[in-house]
């Protein structure tokens, strides 16, 4: 089955990294992008303003029920938590978890309820745990996570955490992820077996 | 090895995982779970009244595994049995359901904005009811009621402070916060425009801060259910902040229509920043007072 979702976490060190990972992503990348960065909460929208100039993707802050659609990378706005529900987003004030709000597991969460095997998860640098357990929920529920190669990491706890808890597919260094992800998603024919990369599905 | 499985162009740029030291979550059936949810909604609604049928389903679904988790089972289907037979356990239910964690002057701009074009508005009015609709434990109750002092307008103003939980309201009447949040409160007061010493309105004592006697005066705090309950009084401003975002579209709408019932002409509604009327059929009744801060002027 086609992808249809992308999220991404990161915290420490995720501004560099998202100035890495964006550029990758052509104007008509046919997927949306999710991504939580760890901010403090009265950080505005700031983030996404610098953001924009490296995406050639629009970047925006989702309102409450506003439709998930493909052409955009959406960032989590400070103070909320982003879940995914069957085809827009929701927020909400609920406590903070892990002292983070936005928080990556309750994003990665949500995404892995309403698209199960469609779900793309991505970690990147970050000094948290955070990530984890919504990684390992994407997993289990049939979806795909990649892993930030903590070598090539500004902070590698984050997705080194990911990695040891068994919930990566894969661990890329960061300038290949974005590519990556764009030949993933292109859907060109001989790319279809990517789903037999995974040795416990497909295979005998 | 996964990586011989991959075609050409993947080769050469994938590491496959291997460390595994922990299990993996069991894959969760989320048809069982949304029917399970389902029912367990209906039976709270059929016994105790509360109606949570048509909240937004994704915050909802992750509030009541964390409640289920918390009471220790298995299952939603055995949390149903709990809370139906253990009424001990419904309270709880009801607290950790409703609870949205807010702070003293949370979002800073949109007080801001609401002391520089709202204050200068109720100054013409005599008398000003304010309707703070799902206050939940006070916070920005009383961050209202310091900018309204500071303004010199507090002694003609009642705040009627709402919400649907009555554990909330007893916390909000306290008005007691942790002295760790001080900072973080007094950095929000003074970017909201804040004109003193965030320190001038509460005591501290023992790691804790009890907001003064006299910013309650002129607050009622009161139980009220939005999505069952209707208007109550005419107000001048109506503030719903990061409430409606927890119910699904068509509550949503008839909780809008209630609001609106609920404010004068050229009364002013107050959101949530991430909060939109937009696609509301109450859209065209309001006039947003500046981009991109979600206070609306009823006009119609």
């Amino acid at each position: 089955m086609a992808y249809a979702l992308i999220v991404v976490g990161t915290s420490w060190g995720g501004l560099s990294a998202l100035e890495i990972l964006l550029p990758a992503f052509p104007a008509d990348f046919p997927l949306p992008l999710v991504v939580v960065q760890h901010r403090s909460a009265d950080s505005g929208a700031a983030l996404a303003a610098v953001l924009r100039r490296h995406s050639a993707l629009a970047v925006r802050e989702p309102e409450d029920k506003e439709a998930i659609r493909p052409g955009y990378v959406y960032i989590a706005p400070a103070d909320y938590h982003l879940l995914i529900e069957e085809s827009a987003f929701a927020l909400t004030t609920d406590a903070p978890v892990g002292y983070a709000r936005p928080s990556i597991d309750v994003l990665f969460e949500s995404a892995a309820d309403a698209y199960a095997e469609r779900v793309i998860g991505v970690v990147l640098t970050g000094a948290s745990h955070d990530g984890a357990n919504g990684a390992a929920v994407i997993r289990a529920q049939g979806g795909l996570v990649i892993a930030q190669d903590p070598a090539t990491a500004e902070s590698p706890l984050m997705p080194r955490t990911v990695i040891e808890r068994g919930a990566a597919d894969y661990v890329l260094p960061l300038d290949e992820i974005g590519p990556f992800l764009v030949r993933l998603c292109a859907r060109k024919p001989h790319l279809a077996p990517i789903r037999s990369a995974r040795p416990d599905v497909d295979q005998p | 090895m996964a990586g011989s499985f991959l075609g050409p162009a993947m080769q050469g740029f994938m590491v496959p995982a291997i460390q595994q030291t922990e299990e993996l979550p069991e894959k969760r059936n989320s048809e069982l779970e949304k029917l399970e949810i389902h029912l367990l909604l209906e039976a709270i609604y059929h016994h105790y009244g509360y109606d949570f049928r048509e909240y937004a389903y994704a915050s909802l679904k992750r509030r009541v595994e964390n409640i289920r988790r918390a009471e220790g089972v298995t299952t939603i289907s055995g949390l149903q049995e709990k809370v139906l037979h253990d009424p001990a356990a419904m309270r709880r239910f009801l607290l950790a359901l409703t609870v949205n964690v807010t702070a003293v002057f949370r979002d800073p701009p949109f007080f801001l904005a609401f002391r520089q074009q709202v204050v200068p508005l109720l100054r013409t009015y005599p008398f000003v009811r304010i309707w703070h609709a799902g206050c939940s434990t006070g916070e920005e109750v009383y961050s209202m009621a310091i900018l309204l002092q500071e303004e010199g307008l507090y002694d003609r103003c009642r705040i009627y402070a709402t919400d649907m939980d009555e554990a909330v309201l007893k916390q909000a009447k306290e008005g007691i916060f942790g002295l760790d949040l001080a900072d973080r409160y007094a950095a929000n007061y003074s970017k909201a425009g804040g004109k003193k010493s965030f320190a001038d309105y509460y005591t501290a004592a023992y790691g804790s801060a009890i907001f003064r006697s006299a910013l309650k005066e002129n607050i009622i705090f009161s139980q009220h259910n939005l999505t069952a309950d209707s208007s109550f009084n005419e107000f001048h401003v109506i503030l719903c902040r990061n409430v409606l975002i927890y119910f699904a579209r068509p509550l949503q709408q008839r909780v809008h229509q209630l609001l609106y019932d609920s404010l004068a002409m050229f009364g002013i509604l107050g959101l949530g920043s991430k909060e939109s009327l937009q696609f509301m059929p109450q859209e065209p009744c309001y006039q947003q007072l500046e981009a991109g801060i979600k206070l609306y002027r009823r006009i119609q």
